[in-house]
Formats: C-alpha cells, structure tokens, sequence
C-alpha cells in the first residue's frame, strides 16, 4: 500500500529544509548561484518582493514559463507563490510539479476572507504567522510548514523579530495554562482547540517554522536562529546585494553556525553593500504586506 | 556509555537524536570535526545532499569523516545521507565520500508530489516497517561486499556493508525505532570489537 501527500510526507519534506536558507530567484542563473552557495531550495518568482513593492499594482502567480525554467536548472526542491486562497494558481503550480506552494501575502490575496484549504492538496503548503493564533489557523487548514510575515521586500528585520519573538512568547504561555485556560485562550486568540493541547503538551509548534521577511545580512540570519528559528527564507537580500554569490554562501555559513559569531564576523567582511533597507515608519498601511490576511 | 553523533551541519538533525535517546544510548549533535573522536557512530540525515556537501567542505569534515569510517566506525546515512555514502551518482561526474560500494540516482521517485509513504520487509530488522520516502533516492547498483535489506517496486532502498548502512528512505520520522535501533547494535557491537 503506497500512500502519497500524506501529512507525515508533506511535513517531512519541512524537516528536511531545516537548519537551511531558502532563496528567492527570478531566473535559471539566479537558481543555480543559489543551489551553488548551498540553498536548500529556492523560491521561483516573477519578481523579488523589493520590485513587487517597487512595481505596485496587483501581484499574481508568476509566469509558468519562469517556473519551468527554475525547475529545470537545479536538483534541489523548487517553491512558488499562489494568492491567498487562489484555489486555481495553487493547481496549476502542483499540476506543474512545484515541490512546496507558498500562500503568500507578498502576492496580492484573491479572497479577501478564506485561504485555501491545503489539506485537500498533494502538494505541501508553507504560510506566513505572525502570532501563534495565524499559525494555528494555517496548521488547521493544511499548511505543512510555517514560515514569520516579517516586512518582504524591506530588508528591515524588525518585523519577522517581533513575529518570530510573539508565536514563542504564545508557545511558552499555553504550554503553563491548565486544560480549562486553553480553552478560553483558543477562543481568544481564534486557534484551534485541539491543536493548541498538542502544542500545549509538546511545548512547540508541530510542523516547522522559518523566518522571513527583512533577512538582509549573515547576522540577520543568525538571530533569527538565535531566536528560535527553523532555518530562513531569503527574499530581496541576495540578488539585491553588490555580490550575490558571497552574500548567498555566507548566509548559509551563518544559519548553519548561527552561534559562532567569531565566524559571523569572518562572513561579514568585505561583503559589499546589503540592500537598501525601508524604515517601517515611512510604510503607508496600504504598503504593510503583513496586514493582508490573518 | 555508546554514544552517537548526528551530523548537524542541515536537515532532520532534531528527530534523530530522538530516535537515538529512546534506543538507550548518548546522542550529540557534530557541527566541527573535533567532535569526531567523542563518538562512536555517526548518523548522515536526510536533508539536501548539495547544501550539506557544500559545509562538509567548508569545515574540513570530508577526508575526517572517510577517516572516521576507515576507523571501523559505523556510519549510518538516510536519504541525503544515502548519497552522500555512495561511490558513484546516476548523471553526476564527482560522488561525495564515497563509503559504501554503489551507485545511486538521486530523486529517483520523482518530485514531492510523488514523495510517498509505504509498508517495507526489512532483512535483519522488521517484516513490517512503514517507511517514509521524501523526494527520495535508490539504489541503481551495490558492490559485491554490500547487502540489500529492502526494496519497494524491485529498487534497493537500504543496504549494508560491514558497518556502513543506508536507506532512502525516514525511520526517523515514525515512532517506529527499529531500524535505529538496528544501527545501535552496529554501533555497540563495534565499540566492543574495536577495544579487543
């Protein structure tokens, strides 16, 4: 008996990415540097999120043509983007083989209400938290991994901090309340109740989560981890940097070795300018890509 | 007191070392080579083969690792380890460390889409083990020293060679240990071996 897209393989697929940097790129040279530096996958898009911000208007699923192309110049698994609950891109990007599918707020959302239901699909789903209430929604909808909001496209680290420090901070709290306080902190917090008792009795989340959202240097990498981190998602960072093949390796370098900071200081040497960064007060509400789901 | 290593450079490091505490025994995490002559086994996890072979070079781990296995230490490789283990890849012109006698092909089942779970008989281990296979690989061939344990559609997904043992497949993502548990008594009965 042979049982495919089960939720042990498609959380597992997760597990493997742990301790690893995930890369967004736009083309097949972009993927291979990625794969080269080390990247445990890569993330195929139209456009970095720094350019979606950059370009406004709606952003939809990228080009099939883009994706194919990602696929077919590197061994390592390959992610893309769907709306959030676009139940036709999220199909054709399995159609087409894509290893993971993130449900992502960094495209424009196409229902402004449900996110799909993942676990009617074959193929694993990743989704942005920034409180253990929106990760506990995704879990109960069928994400198989979970990754922090941050700011996309800022490479301002603020935002994945606080998200990262708020779905721990929650962690630790439900796992001292006694059975009866769960139940009030579920309706509170609008999570699942029997998912927050697993997590209760586990003391963390049952599928893994990684950062992302503003990583823009070996040491943003690193204190993501510092903080709980399963591994990082890298967006605008490398490709917008002076030097993307340096800049890529010594992400990788410090997520691995996140609490050598004398190798941190190694890394960072001579590493050219890291991308211009957005300070999050100049950010008009329209501009917060984190505020478009919970 | 035995203790186990899993190399913790990327991948399912976490489950691993859970699966070996249950078996009884000590398990550390390696993320530098001196930590080599501390154990007595050491586990490759699965994870992605190109970015661990890319720290294993970073840190010196390569020819310390082959030494380590020349040693008679057992090594124990799953999924990405498998490939790290083999001698020869399917496509590819340079292998990794190349300890056991075969050739592999890496994602031989397919994307994750068609990454699956299935009920294996295991030479030596278990007649009825669920295995998780995760854009797994296989074995194209095995040398003459090597045994096959298991195969799913007539591919060989575990093998051993004296005190080298791979699967393609996860015993570490099931409750299920015997398969680690296996590997302990690899480990346990070369201790004892290697001191006589």
């Amino acid at each position: 008996m042979t049982n495919r897209g089960t939720e042990r393989v498609k959380r597992g697929m997760a597990e493997m990415q742990k301790g690893g940097v995930i890369m967004d790129v736009v083309n097949a040279e972009q993927a291979k540097i990625a794969e080269a530096a080390g990247a445990v996958a890569v993330m195929a898009l139209e456009r970095v999120p720094s350019d979606i911000r950059a370009a406004g208007g709606v952003a939809r699923m990228a080009d099939p043509t883009i994706t194919e192309e990602v696929m077919n110049a590197v061994s390592i698994p390959v992610m893309a983007k769907a709306r959030i609950g676009h139940i036709v891109e999220a199909r054709v990007l399995e159609a087409m083989g894509v290893d993971y599918i993130d449900e992502s707020e960094v495209l424009t959302p196409a229902d402004d209400v449900y996110h799909l239901n993942k676990s009617d699909f074959t193929v694993p789903f990743v989704c942005g938290c920034r409180n253990l209430g929106e990760a506990a929604r995704r879990i109960g909808e069928g994400a198989s991994m979970l990754r922090t909001k941050g700011e996309p496209g800022t490479g301002n680290i603020v935002e994945a901090v606080r998200h990262m420090r708020q779905v721990q901070s929650e962690i630790r709290k439900v796992t001292g309340m006694s059975r009866d306080e769960v139940m009030t902190y579920a309706k509170e917090i609008g999570a699942p109740f029997e998912l927050l008792l697993q997590i209760r009795e586990e003391g963390r989340l049952p599928v893994v989560n990684f950062a992302a959202g503003g990583i823009a240097t070996p040491s943003d990498a690193a204190l993501m981890m510092e903080l709980g981190a399963d591994g990082v998602f890298v967006g605008s960072g490398i490709f917008k940097s002076d030097n993307p093949e340096k800049f890529a390796r010594s992400i990788v370098e410090a997520t691995t070795h996140y609490k050598d900071y004398k190798l941190i200081a190694e890394l960072s040497k001579d590493l050219g300018t890291a991308m211009k960064g957005i300070e999050m007060s100049t950010l008009s509400a329209s501009d917060r890509m984190q505020d478009r789901s919970e | 007191m035995t203790t186990i290593g899993v190399l913790a450079l990327q991948g399912a490091v976490r489950e691993h070392i859970r699966s070996v505490e249950e078996c009884g025994v000590k398990a550390i995490e390696i993320k530098r080579m001196e930590q080599l002559d501390e154990i007595d086994g050491i586990i490759l996890p699965g994870g992605e083969s190109t970015t661990m072979r890319r720290l294993i070079d970073s840190y010196g781990f390569f020819t310390a690792l082959q030494e380590f296995g020349k040693k008679g230490k057992p090594v124990f490789g799953t999924c990405a380890g498998l490939i790290l283990m083999a001698s020869e890849i399917d496509g590819q012109e340079h292998a990794h460390l190349g300890l056991m006698d075969m050739k592999v092909a890496r994602n031989a089942f397919g994307r994750q889409v068609a990454s699956f779970e299935a009920e294996l008989s295991i030479k030596h281990v278990a007649e009825d083990f669920n295995a998780v296979f995760i854009r797994a690989p296989y074995i194209l061939e095995l040398g003459p020293e090597a045994e096959p344990l298991a195969t799913y559609n007539d591919r060989i997904v575990a093998a051993q060679q004296g005190h080298y043992l791979c699967t393609a497949f996860h015993p570490e993502l099931t409750e299920d240990n015997r398969v680690i548990q296996h590997f302990v008594d690899m480990v346990k009965n070369s201790t004892k071996t290697l001191a006589s």
